[in-house]
Order: C-alpha cells, then sequence, then structure tokens
C-alpha cells in the first residue's frame, strides 16, 4: 500500500507540474483558437530567468531556511515570471497577432518556428551578451545547468507513515493549488478574466460590447506564461537542473493533459494534468515495466477522446452559426 | 507597399531563411579547422575529420575529443612528421544524433582532403557513419565507441567483421560490463537493479553486465528503462525502491545518470550507482552524482602512465577552454594511430583521395605506446589493451579505485 501511495504522490507532483503548463496552452486556445506550441519553451525561459535572477543576486547558496524561502526563492519567481511573460508578450506581438485573420495553419507553423527560435537563443547566447562577450562566471546552456539548491525545499523531505514525500514535491502542488485559486479569483471576479472569457465564447460581440480584444489575448498570454515560468522554478527545484530542450517534452505532456482534460477550460487542464501524471507514475509500477510509462499515458488519451471527444471536462463544442 | 508586394517580399524572406538554414551544421565547428590560410603552398593537405557532439548534452565528451586530435595534428606538423605534407582538422558536430551524425559523414566523405576520421561517441551514431565513411573508404577510428557489435558484428558466438574500415583504441562494453559485474561481486553486492535509457550503448552495456553478474553468482533483482529525455525519474525510482536492491547498475550517459542518482538519495534509496565510461565525466557529479558512486573507464588513469603525462602536459600547453575529459587521451591515441597509417599511404600518395584504401590497410601494422598505453588493433579493429579502471566519487571528483584487466 506503501508503493501505492509513494507513486500517488509522484504523480500528482509529476501532474502538477504539467498542469501548471497546460494551463497556458488551454488559455490561449480558448480565446484565440492557437496551440501555442511555443509553450513549452515559456516553461523553459522561466527557469532559466529564474537562474539569472540567482546570478544577478551574486548566487547566494547555504542561506538559512528563512533567508532562502524568505527572499530568495520569491526575488527568483518574479525574475522568471518576468521573463516569461516579457518572451510571451514578444512572441505574441511579432509571431502571431499579424496572423491573427490569416489561415488557421500559418499561426501553427508560427508557432513551431518560435519554439525552435526560442530553445536555439537559449542554447547559444545564454550567459553572454549576444555575439558581443560571454558574462564571466554565467554558466554555458549548451548542457544541462545545475540549478540553485533552495534550503527548505531542495534538501527536505517529510516522511508520512511509509512514504517519502519530498519537499519539492509539496512546493509543486502547493504552487498549483495557488496558482488554481488565483485563476478562479481572475477569471470570475475581475473584469479581465470575465473579459477573457467573453471573448473565448464570442470574439466579435465582446468587441461590440466594449472589450478591448488585443488587450485581453496579451492578458491570457501574460497568465500562462507567469504559470508556466512557477512550475520552471518547481521544474529546476524538484530535478536539480534545467536545460534548453526541457520544454520540448514538458510542452508535449501538458499539450497532451490540455486536451484530456478539455482544450479551452482551465479546470480541465488542471485535471488533466493531474490525471496524466497519476497515471504515468501508477502504470509504470503496476502495468508492466517503466518502458510502458509514456505507452499508457498516451493510450488513456486515445481512450477518452474516442468516447468523449471534448475531453474529461470540456463542453460539447456547437459550431458557432 | 500593396499588399501583393508585402506577400512577395515575405515570400522571398521566408524562402531565403530556408534556403540558408539548409546550409551547414548547426553548431558546426567546420570553420575551426578546414581554412588553410596557414599552409605554405608547396606541402600538400590531407585532412583528419572528427565526428563528434560539439554541442548539447555529451558537448563536454565531444570538445575534449576534438581538442586531443587537433593537439595530435599540430603536434605531427610541428615534427613534420609526414613530408610534404600538411595536415588540418576538420570537425564535425553530429550533436549525438545518427541523422545529424550520417550528415556529418557525407560531409567528410565528399571532401577529398578527408584521409581518416575520429569519431564517434556514441554506438549509435556510429550505426549510422561507419557505412557512409566505408562506402568512401575512409579509415574511421573511434575512441569512445563501446558496442561490441561494431567490430564483431550481431552474433557475438560467431564474430565476423563488418566493416573493413573501422578501428577503436578504447575497449568494449562486452568487456566493461563483465568488468563491473567482477568488481561488484568482489566487494559483496549480490543484489542489484539494473536501469538503462534504451540507447544502444546503455542497453548493450546493462545485457553485458547482466550476462555476468548472473553467471557470477548475483542477482538482478529489476530490470527498468527511462527515456534519454526525462527528467522524472520518480516512478522509476520507487519501483526499483521497492525491490531492495544494494546498487544500481546505469547503462546511459551523465545527463541522466547524474539528475537519477540525485533523485534516488532524495527518494531514499541510499545505494551506490554504479554505470560504465559514459558516466565518467566531472559534469556527472555537478549534476548530482553523489560520494560512493562507480564508473568503470577503459584505460589506466592517465596520470599513472608516462606516455599519459607527456599527453597531459602537452594538452595543457595547448591552451585549449575545455578540459580533455574521458576521451581524451584514446581520441590522442587514435588521431596518433591514423597519422602513423599515414605515414605509410602518403608516402607514396599523389592526392589525399588515393591515400584512402592505403591507409585502411595500413593500420594493421600500427603499434606504439601511446597516452592510453599499448595502441594496436587485432583482426577485427578492436583495440588489443583490455585494461579497465574502476573509479570513485570522492567528494567533488573522481578517483581512481582498482586497475584490472578483465579476468
Amino acid at each position: 500500500m506503501d508503493l501505492f501511495f509513494q507513486q500517488l504522490i509522484n504523480g500528482l507532483s509529476l501532474g502538477a507540474l504539467y498542469a501548471l503548463i497546460a494551463v497556458g496552452y488551454t488559455v490561449v486556445y480558448g480565446i484565440v483558437q492557437l496551440i501555442n506550441f511555443a509553450h513549452g519553451e515559456i516553461f523553459m525561459v522561466g527557469a532559466f530567468g529564474a537562474y539569472a535572477t540567482w546570478m544577478v543576486m551574486g548566487q547566494p547558496a547555504n542561506l538559512s531556511v528563512g533567508m532562502a524561502l524568505g527572499v530568495v526563492l520569491p526575488l527568483m519567481l518574479v525574475g522568471g515570471v518576468v521573463a516569461s511573460v516579457v518572451v510571451a508578450l514578444l512572441t505574441e506581438r511579432v509571431a502571431y497577432r499579424p496572423l491573427r485573420n490569416a489561415p488557421r495553419l500559418a499561426p501553427l507553423i508560427s508557432a513551431i518556428g518560435v519554439s525552435v527560435f526560442l530553445q536555439e537563443f537559449v542554447r547559444l547566447f545564454y550567459g553572454t551578451i549576444p555575439f558581443v562577450a560571454r558574462i564571466p562566471g554565467w554558466p554555458d546552456a549548451k548542457s544541462a545547468v545545475p540549478f540553485p539548491s533552495i534550503s527548505g525545499i531542495s534538501d527536505a523531505s517529510v516522511q508520512i507513515g511509509g512514504v517519502l514525500v519530498q519537499a519539492s514535491a509539496l512546493f509543486t502542488l502547493l504552487a498549483l493549488v495557488v496558482c488554481t485559486v488565483f485563476l478562479w479569483f481572475f477569471v470570475n471576479r475581475t473584469k479581465t478574466g470575465r473579459a477573457m472569457v467573453a471573448t473565448s465564447q464570442d470574439p466579435d460581440t465582446a468587441r461590440l460590447m466594449g472589450i478591448n480584444v488585443d488587450r485581453v489575448i496579451v492578458a491570457a498570454f501574460a497568465v500562462g506564461a507567469a504559470l508556466a515560468a512557477i512550475a520552471g522554478v518547481a521544474h529546476g527545484l524538484r530535478y536539480g537542473n534545467i536545460d534548453f530542450r526541457m520544454g520540448f517534452l514538458a510542452g508535449l505532456k501538458a499539450f497532451t493533459a490540455a486536451v484530456l482534460g478539455g482544450i479551452g477550460n482551465i479546470n480541465g487542464a488542471v485535471v488533466g494534468g493531474l490525471v496524466l501524471g497519476v497515471v504515468e507514475a501508477l502504470a509504470s509500477n503496476y502495468l508492466g515495466t517503466t518502458a510502458w510509462k509514456d505507452v499508457w499515458a498516451f493510450a488513456l488519451l486515445i481512450l477518452v477522446l474516442v468516447f468523449r471527444p471534448q475531453g474529461l471536462l470540456g463542453a460539447k463544442v456547437v459550431d458557432r452559426a | 507597399m500593396n499588399k501583393s508586394m508585402f506577400n512577395l517580399a515575405g515570400v522571398a524572406v521566408v524562402v531565403g531563411a530556408l534556403a540558408l538554414t539548409g546550409c551547414g551544421t548547426r553548431g558546426g565547428a567546420s570553420a575551426s579547422g578546414s581554412t588553410s590560410t596557414g599552409a605554405p603552398a608547396a606541402t600538400k593537405i590531407a585532412k583528419i575529420g572528427v565526428i563528434a557532439p560539439l554541442s548539447g548534452d555529451l558537448s563536454a565528451l565531444g570538445l575534449g575529443i576534438k581538442n586531443s586530435v587537433d593537439l595530435a595534428i599540430k603536434q605531427a606538423n610541428e615534427s613534420k612528421a609526414i613530408p610534404g605534407w600538411t595536415l588540418e582538422l576538420a570537425a564535425e558536430d553530429d550533436q549525438a544524433t545518427p541523422d545529424v551524425g550520417k550528415n556529418a559523414a557525407t560531409k567528410l566523405a565528399s571532401d577529398d582532403a578527408v584521409v581518416g576520421v575520429v569519431g564517434t561517441l556514441n554506438s549509435s551514431v556510429a550505426q549510422s557513419v561507419i557505412p557512409v565513411l566505408s562506402a568512401a573508404s575512409i579509415a574511421q577510428v573511434s575512441p569512445a565507441n563501446t558496442n561490441p557489435s561494431l567490430t564483431k558484428g550481431e552474433d557475438l558466438a560467431n564474430a565476423k567483421r563488418p566493416y573493413a574500415n573501422y578501428f577503436r583504441t578504447c575497449t568494449t562494453d562486452a568487456v566493461q560490463g563483465p568488468f563491473a559485474a567482477q568488481y561488484l561481486l568482489e566487494t559483496g553486492i549480490k543484489k542489484v537493479a539494473t536501469i538503462h535509457d534504451k540507447k544502444t550503448y546503455g542497453q548493450g552495456l546493462v545485457d553485458n553486465f547482466t550476462t555476468a553478474f548472473k553467471a557470477g553468482g548475483g542477482e538482478i533483482v529489476a530490470a527498468e528503462t527511462i527515456n534519454p529525455d526525462d527528467k522524472d525519474f520518480s516512478a522509476v525510482i520507487t519501483k526499483v525502491k521497492a525491490a531492495s536492491p544494494e546498487a544500481i547498475y546505469y547503462g546511459g550517459e551523465y545527463p541522466q545518470a547524474g539528475p537519477l542518482s540525485k533523485q534516488a538519495k532524495a527518494a531514499g534509496l541510499n545505494v551506490p550507482l554504479m554505470g560504465g565510461d559514459g558516466i565518467y565525466d566531472g559534469n556527472f557529479i555537478k549534476l548530482g552524482g553523489a560520494a560512493g558512486d562507480l564508473a568503470t573507464s577503459v584505460g589506466a588513469p592517465v596520470d599513472t602512465l608516462p606516455s599519459a603525462k607527456a599527453f597531459v602536459e602537452a594538452y595543457k600547453a595547448g591552451g585549449y577552454s575545455e578540459p580533455y575529459a574521458a576521451y581524451g587521451a584514446y581520441s590522442y591515441d587514435a588521431a596518433n594511430a591514423i597519422i602513423d597509417a599515414l605515414k605509410v599511404s602518403l608516402a607514396s600518395a599523389t592526392d589525399a583521395k588515393s591515400a584512402r584504401q592505403a591507409t585502411i590497410d595500413a593500420f594493421a601494422k600500427v603499434g606504439f605506446d601511446g597516452a592510453t598505453g599499448k595502441v594496436g588493433f587485432d583482426e577485427f579493429g578492436d583495440s588489443v589493451s583490455r585494461v579497465l579502471t574502476v573509479y570513485k566519487v570522492d567528494g567533488t571528483e573522481w578517483k581512481p579505485e582498482k586497475t584490472g584487466s578483465l579476468k
């Protein structure tokens, strides 16, 4: 039984990571019907932004738990969020907005292009002033960069019965809970949030109602990017390293999770992420060897889509007349 | 500008961009060696190619390989080892990916001045590269491929050499896996869990280890795999922990091994992780390797051999920004083996291309004391040296534990 709970915790923490990234996919899709393939890279940029903040702070290490959790971690989160939001907004402005009225395929391919561009940009230019010089002391992003450890999270763990819960897993789950609550509040109680819902239902009527659709889309990208940045920091704390390709697989899984939960539905993204993480962890334990983990995750996706094409929490899509 | 002109301009930019991306390899360092601005007009140019990961996860190893070959070439040019000829380096990045490696091999094969290639690092990339170079009759010496099937064919019991142009200066997994098994059994570890990354190298190493470990009386309590792209190993670790192994044997490379070791210890599985030469790198420790983790590597520790000391000093004096890493000494020996063969084949050749087959034929007689010990090749192209060393992580670096030959 302990094994089951241990794998459950593993799955939930992995799923929380997927969920945080999946929200970004789903929010953007809900409004502009664009699958932002570059969102995985926004996640990666957030992690590298947090690392850059840590470097700028002077690489603080071996601090007390209070200092680390109260000062260093929040600053790193802020730095990561700023980096990913800036990149997301830039890509929206440069790569997606001009293609708003183009055939659906154009922004999709543009997104793939942005994804490749961001990966290579970080790989080649992280830690340098581009084409000028390497900043001394900054790591080379060509291979995995060890992420700083935050005392209180990176090294702590709690033993509950026979299950070892690591503090980094708890941090990821806590981040998901906080972000979900924030999102609920944002979507239901703020003007911009309600405007987002309105725009996703019918952009033309929303415009007629006086909603600045461009601003709403920018807000959607920003929210998604902020969550992805938090996921990036959680990833760095959990696995101890970040590298320029981490966005690819995480983005793919998160996109799967968003579709699983119902694309366009924020709660669906959260549920989809958690379900995907738990299925991966439990299936690899009870159904064959861990080599089959991805098989079960994607088999689940296929089954759900065959029997419930709108996803677990998606509403049946009515064609707009 | 009206819409159609804008469209036309846009199309032109896109086509231009696509055309540019098609040229050249990403991150290719081919510019670094192939210019012949310094070569005097009197001598002819012969190039030694390098195919290794110069970017990406394993670039630490790949750049060490490239620099060591460069050192050998510089020394040969200085000592005028081959009169009438100047040697140059032509390095290509394979990004540890078979497809990219194949492109790199094709590029080198079509360069008439290339007479030999040092590479590759990964056995999986070698499988794509060797046929291309073999078709062009270019000698290839690998400093790091350890998969036995590359020289002995798929059926090791009835070994048949698949490619006559392929040699290696390192020993194979058929020796490395059993050596690790012997070591673990000697230290009293009888229950081991194996994990590999499903690539040619990792899988082969674990297979060889498993056979030898079981034959020696040990028990494999779990056999699991991971994806090289994965970051989260918690599911595998939980499953392996439930089987209570005394050690984990990992077949794969350090970008996954480091985090795997770290996550295993964090999850309460405090057993040593042992791997092959793929994890024997400083980055393993940086990425999470803990004290007590073990690795085997081919050859004796570089600093114990007198012939190796000369290499280490020359490398330091060469002013390279990256360390020579695990395969630097092997690459140095591989380059010198090619240079030795070239001494015979280029002596009577008019141009580089016509000397290619003669270079391959000259390998049978190559034999010298190199940085890794005795350098020589048997009838399969394998190295005649079967010395291996077990290294243990001590604090922040690898320290040699035990050197020996496979019994």
